[in-house]
């Protein structure tokens, strides 16, 4: 395992519970891998959109597919650093059934030197039945660092 | 759509309570309004809210758009949305106006515009498919062919 990968799984868990509006709704984190992750949502009724169907609302799937996508962009580039969403565009294959938990798995496919391309699924025990797929553009918005311990790293992290 | 009708659509969804919104009926206007809240911090280090809340945000006024032109039926449902998000999300009040571009049978297009101090400075903006509830007065089979 990479240096950076071992860090993610350090820093994965804080980044959302650190994150207040993930926090707010009940996030978890999964799993974090090179250019991959996993988050979920459990059910919950305070983020249901439509009170006839108890389903939960789109927003909140929303939310969940950006942080998933914007962690997987995060673990596909060499270095950390912050990101901020340039785009998402999520179709919505069904409603999420009421009392499950919400799973969202993305993958960085590609990373440029500043952009990071996303998609991602959404689904709730079965991937073959999704109920939202995605796909985002993350871009980098400050200085990325070089995790130390990555030998293939070209340039060291700042001395400051 | 009255002010007391507006606040009692968005007090209807949990969600749109979640997040803090306030609905707003001038007039002819109607926006929505996304209070400050800790809650919807998205980097604290910037700070910046969080995509997902603005995102959802504009999702819950493209749907209040939709429901306050029939306010008897039940809320239209997402079928695809594309947000793109054009400038920091800052911690102050955020506002959202939805413009039906084409409203179908089955199909509405909307596009939201969110923004805070300046109208003409959009944060983000949505551009998405809703699909309609079944009208009462709805029969497929006598609806005319165009």
């Amino acid at each position: 395992m990479s240096a950076l990968i071992e860090r993610l799984w350090e820093i994965g868990p804080v980044m959302v519970d650190g994150t207040p509006h993930a926090n707010a709704i009940g996030m978890k984190f999964v799993a974090v891998d090179k250019g991959r992750a996993t988050l979920s949502l459990p059910y919950n009724t305070a983020l249901i959109g439509d009170p006839r169907s108890r389903v939960l609302a789109g927003g909140a799937v929303t939310t969940l597919l950006d942080q998933a996508c914007g962690l997987a962009a995060m673990a596909g580039f060499d270095a950390l650093g912050p990101i901020a969403t340039l785009s998402l565009r999520i179709d919505y294959q069904r409603a999420a059934t009421p009392g499950e938990t919400v799973i969202a798995e993305a993958i960085c496919y590609k990373t440029t030197r500043n952009v990071a391309f996303i998609r991602a699924v959404a689904h709730d025990g079965n991937e073959e039945d999704p109920v939202a797929t995605a796909q985002a553009c993350f871009m980098v918005t400050g200085k990325q660092y070089k995790v130390s311990g990555d030998t293939d790293s070209k340039d060291e992290a700042p001395a400051s | 759509m009255k002010q007391r009708q507006a606040e009692d659509l968005i007090a209807s969804i949990p969600y749109a309570q979640m997040l803090g919104i306030e609905a707003r009926v001038m007039g002819d206007d109607f926006l929505l309004v996304l209070p400050y809240l800790a809650t919807n911090i998205g980097n604290p280090t910037l700070p910046a809210l969080h995509g997902g809340a603005v995102g959802g945000f504009m999702e819950v006024c493209a749907m209040a758009e939709i429901r306050r032109h029939n306010i008897d039926l039940p809320f239209s449902k997402p079928i695809g949305v594309n947000i793109d998000y054009l400038r920091r999300g800052k911690p102050v009040e955020t506002f959202a106006r939805a413009e039906i571009v084409k409203e179908g049978a089955r199909v509405a297009n909307v596009r939201v515009r969110a923004w805070q101090e300046s109208f003409d400075k959009p944060i983000a903006a949505l551009s998405g498919h809703f699909l309609l509830p079944k009208k009462p007065t709805d029969n497929v089979s006598e609806q005319k062919k165009s």
